[in-house]
């Protein structure tokens, strides 16, 4: 008997998040730092684990040793399997023709050969850079229900953003009869999530037409899925209508981070039924001082305040000093707040020292934009960062930028 | 060098009644996130030892629960890692009574191992120690046994055994249940010891039909043995009641003790992938320690709480040890509590202990 694979998931991984600025200077995007102890990349695995599927290949190509040092041999994800389980793949050599992944489908087409070891029925395409709860085999069983060759997961979204997604147009028995890419006069508001399930054998074969067609941007969005609806394939949307948000952008990865807080967040981390498996950070629990008031917030291990904290999200082993306030900021691991500083609506990387007396961005009611600290960056006593400035070399003590 | 470790994980079992009716002394949670083994199964693994030997007898569901394959200890190994010593033995042989007898049912384990050393660990200490280090000073002193010694002023005499050396650091007489007073230099229940040595000494008191470790080996051999006392001067506690569990809990509020125990980030301990803690609008914690995976509305002070645990709005807690997964609700005040994991306190109790004999709730009492 031939061992196999149901279905395997292919996790695009390569996209450098350009418009993550300073936050993405040295790592990939699916390795930014979200939620206190997560990184964007445990949400995809921890759903394709929890959905029962035990077999991904992560595609990579920026920057990506934070990535592959964090998932390791997946054993945070129960994905470390002697048959499966989660393996990097990073572009490579070859005979003839070696290159770069040129576009998500072509990065596809470079591993086919991954996903033909496991001899599956279906791949599931996911990308790297959604904050989402998804049960992946509920759409798969659509998928197999709906007799369909490729199935999207599409979510609702407000008219006037629509036209910043692939719109799809759909029957009422859910089959798609057009897809329109970012669109300016968008005829629907379901929008695709960039989650597809195809049956194998159809995709290897629009695959390999792709990459024979010169003028093919080699994107699933822009050539892959218009070419298999023309040629008439069986395309479903499969609607999805819980939490999913883009952390694509600085503003969208704090609103992200922000939707935890509260009595009933809009996105909730703590979910037993649905846990999110990461790597822990090996520290302590988290101390407050005598002085220390946090409301409101989210604390990671490792943590020492000794000063205030409002309406903020701090990942383990950051230190907020005796005097020092953060509101409405997200500051990720290794951040020391030194004493009297102030950190106002902004991210702050990781390893950052902001000494005493800084000021970090501008109150949120008056601010134009959130003030970003780049990886490992020292601001000197006294300085100032303006609001809405992303910073990435060292500020010096009493400067402002 | 070359050692490998040997955990006894049920030997003081007796120490904490109300905390051990369930589990073994090694499997006893501490401060907020570990478990007692976690401090000699850390210590070993920064120390260079990659084979540990874990000795249990009885009630160790929650440690085997605990220590799962040894991967959160990097023990989950080809070669030597994490092996578990549980009763073993045919027809007339049974649980063992005491460390001589646990000894002698490992002679296997230690006989297949090629190390030099074995380091002989109880679970009741607190504390961050370089093995490497007293090998070293085993090695110069050529000696046979170095105990491992902290020097304080001890109150409860009775589960202390006080060691007397000179000054090249020999030991000359080792007492128990003395009433000495001022400094005294206790013995910290970790031993460095040749293995063939152990070997032959266990196979010796066999033969003589010795009953106590202690007494009939130690301390009858300790001026023909050369057994070497070595200082070590850092942080060390030992837990011997629930009062002593409770101060020592309590010391970790002292950013010095928290600084030499965990400033280096090398106590590994199992990973339950909770969510961040969630401190509501209301919340006010004050020279506290907070686990992870817990959501606080009240007020916390002085007090240490465990993974998952939830105190609703109104409630205070002040001088407390709330354990894993216990649910606070409403309105509630606790004064020097210990709640074992998975208590359920009602809204607007009022629960009171003190210091020295803290009230206690067992695993999953509600009330």
């Amino acid at each position: 008997m031939q061992r196999k694979k149901e279905c395997v998931a292919m996790l695009l991984a390569g996209g450098q998040g350009s418009r993550l600025y300073a936050l993405t200077n040295n790592i990939a995007k699916p390795a930014v730092p979200f939620g206190a102890k997560y990184r964007i990349i445990d949400f995809p695995l921890s759903n394709c684990i929890n959905s029962g599927i035990d077999t991904v290949g992560v595609l990579t190509q920026y920057q990506p040793l934070v990535l592959n040092e964090y998932i390791g041999n997946g054993q945070p994800w129960d994905l470390d399997r002697n048959f499966g389980g989660v393996h990097v793949l990073s572009p490579y050599q070859k005979k003839s023709k070696s290159a770069w992944y040129e576009g998500t489908a072509n990065a596809i087409y470079q591993n086919l050969n991954f996903i033909k070891m496991y001899n599956p029925e279906y791949v599931l395409i996911l990308s790297g850079d959604h904050i989402y709860k998804m049960d992946y085999s509920k759409m798969l069983r659509s998928h197999i229900e709906n007799k369909a060759d490729c199935t999207i997961a599409a979510i609702e979204v407000p008219l006037k953003e629509a036209s910043r997604f692939g719109i799809l147009n759909t029957n009422p028995d859910g089959s798609i009869y057009e897809f329109e890419e970012k669109p300016k006069q968008p005829k629907s508001t379901l929008a695709s999530m960039g989650v597809y399930i195809f049956s194998a054998d159809k995709m290897y074969k629009y695959l390999e037409a792709d990459d024979n067609d010169p003028d093919s941007s080699k994107d699933f969005g822009k050539n892959v899925l218009p070419a298999m609806l023309n040629a008439g394939e069986r395309m479903f949307a499969y609607r999805f209508d819980g939490y999913w948000k883009d952390v694509g952008t600085i503003s969208s990865l704090w609103e992200a981070n922000m939707d935890l807080l509260g009595e009933s967040p809009s996105f909730d981390v703590a979910d037993t039924a649905w846990k999110i498996h990461s790597r822990n950070p090996l520290a302590p629990p988290e101390y407050q001082g005598e002085n220390a008031v946090v409301t409101n917030s989210m604390l990671a291990l490792g943590c020492e305040v000794y000063g205030t904290v409002e309406n903020s999200v701090i990942s383990s082993n950051v230190v907020v000093e005796e005097g020092a306030t953060v509101k409405d900021s997200v500051i990720m691991s290794g951040t020391v707040i030194k004493k009297n500083a102030s950190v106002n609506y902004s991210i702050i990387d990781e390893d950052v020292i902001v000494e005493e007396g800084a000021v970090i961005g501008e109150d949120k009611a008056t601010a134009k934009g959130i003030a970003v600290l780049g990886r490992k960056i020292a601001v000197g006593e006294g300085a100032k960062v303006a609001a809405g400035s992303i910073i990435d070399k060292n500020i010096k003590s009493g400067e402002e930028a | 060098m070359s050692a490998v470790g040997v955990i006894f994980s049920n030997i003081h079992d007796e120490n904490i009644p109300e905390l051990s009716r369930q589990r073994t002394m090694g499997s006893v949670p501490f401060g907020g996130r570990y478990r007692l083994i976690d401090f000699a199964l850390s210590n070993l693994v920064n120390s260079g030892v990659t084979t540990v030997g874990i000795i249990t007898k009885n009630n160790y569901q929650s440690l085997l629960d605990h220590l799962g394959s040894g991967k959160d200890w990097d023990l989950a190994r080809k070669t030597g890692g994490l092996v578990l010593l549980p009763p073993f033995g045919a027809m007339d042989s049974g649980l063992y009574k005491n460390r001589l007898e646990a000894l002698k049912s490992i002679t296997g384990f230690l006989t297949r191992r090629n190390e030099d050393y074995v380091v002989l660990c109880d679970c009741d200490g607190v504390y961050r120690m370089d093995f490497s280090e007293i090998i070293d000073y085993h090695e110069s002193k050529q000696a046979d046994i170095t105990m491992v010694c902290h020097p304080e002023e001890l109150v409860n005499y009775a589960s202390y055994t006080v060691v007397h050396s000179d000054e090249s650091g020999r030991v000359t007489d080792i007492e128990f249940n003395t009433h000495s007073k001022g400094i005294s230099k206790y013995y910290t229940n970790i031993m460095v010891i040749g293995r063939k040595f152990l070997l032959n000494i266990i196979s010796d008191s066999i033969a003589h039909g010795f009953k106590s470790f202690r007494e009939d080996v130690i301390m009858k051999n300790v001026k023909s043995f050369k057994v070497y006392a070595y200082n070590f001067t850092g942080y060390h506690a030992t837990i011997d009641s629930l009062g002593s569990y409770f101060k020592h809990n309590m010391e970790l509020l002292n950013k010095s003790v928290r600084d030499e125990l965990f400033g280096a980030r090398d106590i590994y301990t199992k990973v339950r992938d909770s969510a961040p803690s969630k401190y509501g609008f209301s919340s006010l914690v004050k020279n506290s320690l907070v686990s992870d995976g817990c959501v606080v509305e009240g007020t916390v002070e002085n007090s240490i709480l465990f993974r998952g645990v939830k105190v609703g709005k109104g409630s205070v807690i002040k001088d407390s040890i709330i354990m894993q997964d216990t649910v606070i609700g409403e309105g509630v005040k606790l004064n020097c509590v210990i709640t074992d994991k998975n208590v359920v306190i009602r809204d607007n109790r009022i629960l009171s202990g003190c210091e020295i004999q803290p009230y206690f709730l067992a695993k999953g009492t509600m009330i």
